[in-house]
């Protein structure tokens, strides 16, 4: 398991208030972890200020579940 | 009565008569203010007169890049964002079939646009905290229309329209977002008036008189407090009854 993988699922457990073992790579924030669509305006917060990154809106948009996430981030590093 | 001490508030338009009592208010009341406008002498002047807590942030609100960078200015200069008074407007009147584009998007940007922008730059932090007010400062002509005004009152009715959708929005993240709709208000722009306007208008006021800017400032400070926080979506009209609402 990546250290950016790690990262992002403490934010999201934290976030969402979920168990770690229902974040994995397929899970929908939306569909699958009870986010609404604040929730996930402000994981992308989140994810941008864990990591040092902009996340567009356009690209924010496509980020659906922890899979999508964990690739963004890794590709934007 | 209401305590803002340790709370930061962005004022827009802090170097008109409205703009400069809102500041006022919530700085008596404990807020760091930042004082938002495009003439810088007038607000130099309001922040050496307040004293400690406030800050001199200009923006010209017609320039986009500019409006976008104000909260984050805001940010730096006072460490967070509590609370976003949006009260800069402007007019360019014309009887409807005379209006050019330009008079139309002029007043659309600056007054409806420009209020979009500083929100959800303002926002962002908001949500973070789990705490914001965010007071529109639109008008009565925006509820009633006023002939020579068709941009004005479109792009303030514009202004209650996103207010309400906004606070539906982000209700749940403790940020409230509500307008201020001032009647005519004694301001230099109304000193200009002659006796014979002046009487024209007071005699659609029940309460016989125009109102002060403190009187709008008073409206603002209250639903800028934590006693206001289940209020949002609102316009609080303050008019002397002109338009009862």
């Amino acid at each position: 398991m990546s250290e950016v993988e790690d990262r992002v699922r403490k934010i999201v457990v934290e976030h969402l208030g979920v168990e770690e073992d229902k974040v994995v790579e397929s899970a929908s924030f939306i569909d699958d972890l009870g986010a609404d669509s604040l929730d996930t305006v402000e994981l992308v917060m989140a994810f941008e200020e864990e990591f040092g990154i902009e996340i567009p809106d356009d690209a924010a948009e496509t980020i659906q579940t922890f899979g999508d996430a964990v690739k963004f981030i890794k590709g934007a590093l | 009565m209401f305590d803002l001490t340790g709370k930061t508030a962005l004022v827009t338009g802090a170097s008109g008569g409205i703009g400069g009592a809102v500041a006022s208010a919530l700085h008596a009341a404990g807020a760091t203010v930042g004082l938002s406008g495009t003439r810088v002498e007038p607000l130099e002047a309001l922040a050496k007169e307040l004293g400690e807590r406030a800050h001199v942030l200009p923006c010209n609100l017609s320039d986009a890049e500019a409006v976008t960078a104000l909260p984050k200015q805001a940010v730096e200069a006072m460490g967070s964002l509590d609370i976003l008074v949006n009260n800069a407007g402007i007019t360019r009147d014309n009887i409807f079939m005379r209006m050019s584009e330009e008079e139309w998007a002029s007043v659309l940007e600056v007054n409806l646009t420009s209020t979009m922008r500083l929100c959800k730059g303002a926002i962002r932090g908001m949500m973070k905290a789990r705490w914001g007010r965010i007071v529109n400062i639109t008008s009565v002509v925006g509820a009633t229309g006023n002939p020579g005004q068709a941009n004005y009152a479109a792009s303030k009715a514009g202004v209650v329209g996103m207010s309400k959708s906004i606070a539906y929005e982000v209700a749940s993240r403790g940020i409230t977002v509500n307008c201020v709709a001032p009647g005519f208000i004694a301001t230099a722009m109304t000193d200009k008036l002659n006796d014979d306007q002046k009487g024209a208008i007071l005699g659609q006021i029940p309460a016989g008189r125009m109102g002060e800017a403190e009187e709008i400032a008073a409206a603002v400070l209250y639903l800028s407090s934590k006693e206001a926080a289940y209020v949002t979506g609102a316009t609080l009209h303050v008019n002397g009854g002109m338009a009862m609402l």
